[in-house]
């Protein structure tokens, strides 16, 4: 303990706020040779800080001349929560890597992935099907498909030949990365044996457990989660000793209590993020692992509370800081605001998700076809664009900048005006496309159709609050009355 | 306003979701709380360990030393933990909604709101000091609702002082409001004299306080907000809102004398932006004291944009902590916004679930994501919803009840 009462921090560091372009412009070669793509050291430097791009965009960098730089700009842009790789190839996921505690101060990386648990007493074809489920859950969001990342196969039976049999058929079946649990170092030892380079976490060391387990991580070079409920100390203390061990690799399960313990659970994630971003305490620098599979482990009650409880219990670990999620649950009601809130707070705050904005042709529209509006909001652009594709219609879109605001959230903060709808109409000459002057804006925007109509001349229709009414409302109302 | 009404009114089976708000009952248990164990210090035997190539040497068994050269520790080596002292400058306004006959009002208690010292559920050592609290709502015409919420309150849809006890009574509201959708004039434009009188028969009906949601028309709200701050004297109402469009108006000023000279609170709408919300308190600290104040700094959808609204929030409460005064005011979340979003309310392909839960989850996340950032009221509508909130929000403020053993085997549970 250092004497102010403080967990020790190691050294003094930076954060990554407090890096200046010049920090690191001084540690690179200097040479302005622009291979990275940037004009200059300088401007690489610049979005080197702001997380833009990584070191290795800078192939001078790694020849043998500057390896004492490199080293230098590896320790001082290491996140303060170290970055673990947990599978093997295509599929293989980063956890971790974080920079900050709050999301507006940086960004986060790595979105948070989701494993969904298998156990060694389920029937061959049972673990098959539910296999292929875990790996064809996806929903396809603003241009994304978003996806369960890993499979957790659970030693129910602990004895190390199922276990290992259920590696083995789980192995040959899928390249999704693996979380093995099993507190018994025999038991792991079985599963390991049958997951051999494929980089699985080995779930967990424990009190008890920690020195087979930590010896089974440096043979099987696999990182490895430590799993301590409730008490922080021994979580240190663990990830201590484990260091010491030699495994650098490390994940950190506080426990995830989802009923009466729940408090202290968003308290203990938060308490080791906070000290790993704010204090640099080196033993709580790695991921944290949250499970809240754990509520299926309470009382009885009906199977929809839990899933409701697992729901909840998810959601609100991935905004409090989990950088890794075990779940049992594979309903699409639990999951869908799990795969969207996890892709939405990854999103870098400093960046709206935006499209392009400018005029978009859909199917062939000619000089009567009806033109439409959006805002320049990802998702609302995307949301609009696959309705009038769903419906094939004939038309066209202007996308209006909005600063990436969606229609609501636009025309309450005044990004969405009667003026901006003006700028667009004349910069994208859209009266050059059609011989009519009547333009469709969106429901949401009804409170600027007057304002509108008199800044731009052009007759303004109310169209539908959601997208999904656009093929209805052209059915009806167009071509308009005149 | 149109934000606190989901337009496409998806078809929900209420007898389902009904099925379910009472099975969540069984989530409330007993919390019982027991001492946090004080941990003492052990340091263990460690000899030098230099790191090799960061892996260890293969090894065909565990219980082979894998790695020659290293020197590893033969017992835990015992580290502590002590918290950090998360003492912030700042602290949050304390806000008074409603107002007893001895406050001057005629509610039969009131409630405070804000006080928040730390962000929420940050640490161990500062519990909301007045917790989050929930507000049902009520329209004075009939709206686009959800069927499953239309049908919850079908038999009072017409009578909004019925609905009022409704809410209270059946589903715990801790707060009120009645939307004046009818004042709007691009719907029946109803005087100021019409929702007066909705506002009192409110009043009667209830003693919760009371929130008055106008209809979004800055110069309309002014005259409906004046007439009913005069009327409900003392009442410490909840006016929802003012916005910078009113100072626009020249309507800002009148709204807000009244609020001051009757004893009313002010909702101080902006649209994801702080300097806009601390222009518009700025304006308002001209004629009312902040402890009447309060922010609503927008709900967005979960998959529209929620991370805007939390990163707004977020932002708010640590400025605000860090003592920026113009932000230090308790917020409000229109958790019902969730409903805007078509994977709440849409029928969807089987793997994506019935949307009688979806939707309902939907509103739930939408107000937990919020209550982490901070939010101290938030606007509800469905009684799932509703039931979670009311069961999380008192149990988040009470650490020191995990039970270790309960979660202990949780990788050979059988499910």
């Amino acid at each position: 303990m250092s004497p102010d009462g403080q967990p020790e921090t190691g050294k003094k560091r930076k954060s990554i706020k407090e890096i200046s372009p010049i920090d690191v412009y001084k540690l690179l070669p200097r040479t302005n040779c622009a291979e990275c793509g940037e004009a200059n050291c300088m401007a690489f430097a610049t979005r080197l800080v702001n997380g833009e791009l990584l070191l290795v965009d800078c192939p001078p960098l790694h020849i043998q001349e500057f390896q004492s730089s490199r080293e230098k700009l590896e320790r001082l842009l290491a996140p303060p929560v170290r970055t673990v790789t947990i599978g093997t190839g295509e599929h293989a996921i980063n956890i971790g890597g974080k920079y900050v505690l709050q999301r507006h101060d940086f960004t986060y990386h790595n979105p948070t992935p989701i494993a969904i648990d298998v156990h060694d007493l389920m029937p061959e074809a049972e673990l098959l099907d539910r296999i292929r489920q875990i790996e064809q859950f996806a929903y396809n969001y603003i241009g994304r498909t978003l996806t369960l990342n890993a499979i957790a196969v659970r030693s129910v039976s602990g004895d190390p030949t199922k276990f290992g049999n259920a590696v083995r058929t789980i192995t040959g079946a899928s390249r999704y990365p693996l979380i093995l649990c099993a507190l018994d170092p025999e038991v792991m030892a079985a599963g390991l044996a049958e997951a051999k380079e494929r980089r699985p976490l080995i779930y967990a060391a424990t009190e008890t457990n920690w020195m087979a387990m930590a010896d089974l991580a440096l043979s099987h070079r696999a990182p490895l989660a430590i799993f301590a409920p409730n008490d922080l100390a021994l979580l240190r203390s663990l990830a201590k000793t484990l260091l010491a061990c030699g495994v650098q690799d490390l994940v950190l399960d506080p426990g995830t209590f989802a009923d009466e313990g729940f408090p202290d659970t968003i308290a203990n994630f938060t308490a080791i993020r906070a000290s790993a971003c704010k204090q640099f305490d080196e033993l709580f620098g790695f991921p944290i692992l949250g499970v809240p599979l754990t509520v299926w482990t309470g009382a009885e009650l009906s199977e929809d509370v839990l899933k409701w409880r697992e729901a909840i219990t998810a959601s609100m670990l991935i905004s409090r800081y989990a950088d890794l999620l075990i779940m049992h649950s594979l309903d699409g009601w639990v999951l869908l605001p799990q795969l969207i809130w996890r892709f939405n707070i990854y999103t870098d705050p400093r960046k709206p998700v935006t499209v392009e904005a400018g005029v978009r042709t859909f199917g062939r529209p000619d000089a009567k076809s009806p033109v439409l509006m959006t805002t320049n909001y990802a998702l609302t652009y995307f949301t609009v664009e696959s309705d009038i594709k769903a419906a094939n219609l004939d038309c066209y879109l202007v996308v209006v900048d909005t600063g990436g605001l969606s229609v609501e959230s636009a025309v309450a903060g005044r990004n969405f005006t009667a003026e901006g709808i003006a700028a667009a109409l004349k910069s994208n000459n859209v009266a050059s496309l059609v011989t009519h002057t009547t333009l469709i804006i969106p429901g949401l925007a009804a409170r600027l159709s007057g304002e509108t109509e008199e800044t731009t001349g052009w007759r303004i229709l109310i169209g539908p609050k959601d997208s999904s009414g656009i093929p209805q409302f052209l059915r009806e109302r167009w071509p308009p009355e005149t | 306003m149109a934000r606190k009404n989901p337009e496409n009114g998806p078809s929900l089976d209420a007898e389902q979701l009904f099925a379910l708000a009472p099975q969540l009952r069984e989530l409330l248990k007993g919390v019982h709380q027991i001492e946090l164990e004080q941990f003492s210090m052990e340091i263990g035997d460690l000899e030098l360990f230099i790191p090799t190539s960061g892996v260890g040497h293969a090894a065909p068994h565990p219980t082979e030393s894998p790695a020659p050269a290293r020197v590893k520790p033969t017992s835990l080596i015992r580290e502590s933990y002590f918290p950090p002292n998360a003492a912030f400058p700042g602290k949050i306004r304390e806000v008074r909604l409603g107002a007893t006959r001895a406050e001057g009002g005629s509610r039969s208690k009131s409630l405070t709101i804000g006080g928040a010292t730390t962000p929420a559920y940050f640490d161990f050592g500062h519990p909301p000091r007045h917790p989050p609290v929930i507000s049902l709502d009520v329209f004075d015409m009939p709206v686009g609702l959800p069927k499953v919420l239309k049908e919850n309150v079908a038999e009072v849809m017409d009578d909004p002082a019925e609905w009022a006890r409704m809410n209270v009574k059946k589903f715990g509201a801790d707060v009120v409001t009645i939307h004046l959708m009818s004042t709007d004039p691009l719907f029946r434009d109803a005087t100021p004299a019409a929702a007066v009188k909705t506002v009192e028969d409110i009043l009667q009906a209830v003693d919760v306080p009371v929130i008055i949601g106008g209809c979004g028309d800055p110069k309309k709200d002014a005259e409906v907000f004046s007439a009913v701050a005069q009327m409900a004297e003392g009442e410490r109402l909840l006016i929802n809102s003012v916005t910078l469009d009113m100072a626009e108006s020249k309507t800002l000023e009148r709204v807000a004398t009244a609020a001051r000279d009757h004893g009313h609170v002010l909702l101080a709408f902006t649209g994801l932006d702080l300097n806009n919300a601390k222009e518009l308190n700025r304006r308002l600290y001209e004629y009312i004291p902040p402890e009447q104040i309060v922010m609503d700094l927008t709900t967005v959808a979960l998959g529209y944009g929620l991370e805007y609204s939390f990163t707004i929030h977020e932002r708010a409460r640590y400025a605000a902590l860090m003592g920026d005064s113009e932000l230090a005011h308790p917020t409000i979340s229109a958790a019902t916004n969730a409903w805007a979003a078509r994977e709440a309310w849409m029928k969807m392909a089987p793997e994506y679930g019935a949307r009688e839960l979806r939707g309902p989850v939907w509103e739930t996340i939408n107000a937990l994501t919020l209550l982490l950032a901070g939010v101290d009221l938030f606007l509800m509508m469905h009684p799932a919803a509703v039931l979670t909130l009311r069961e999380i929000i008192p149990r988040l403020g009470k650490t020191g009840a995990p039970h270790a053993d309960q979660i202990a085997d949780w990788v050979e549970v059988r499910i």
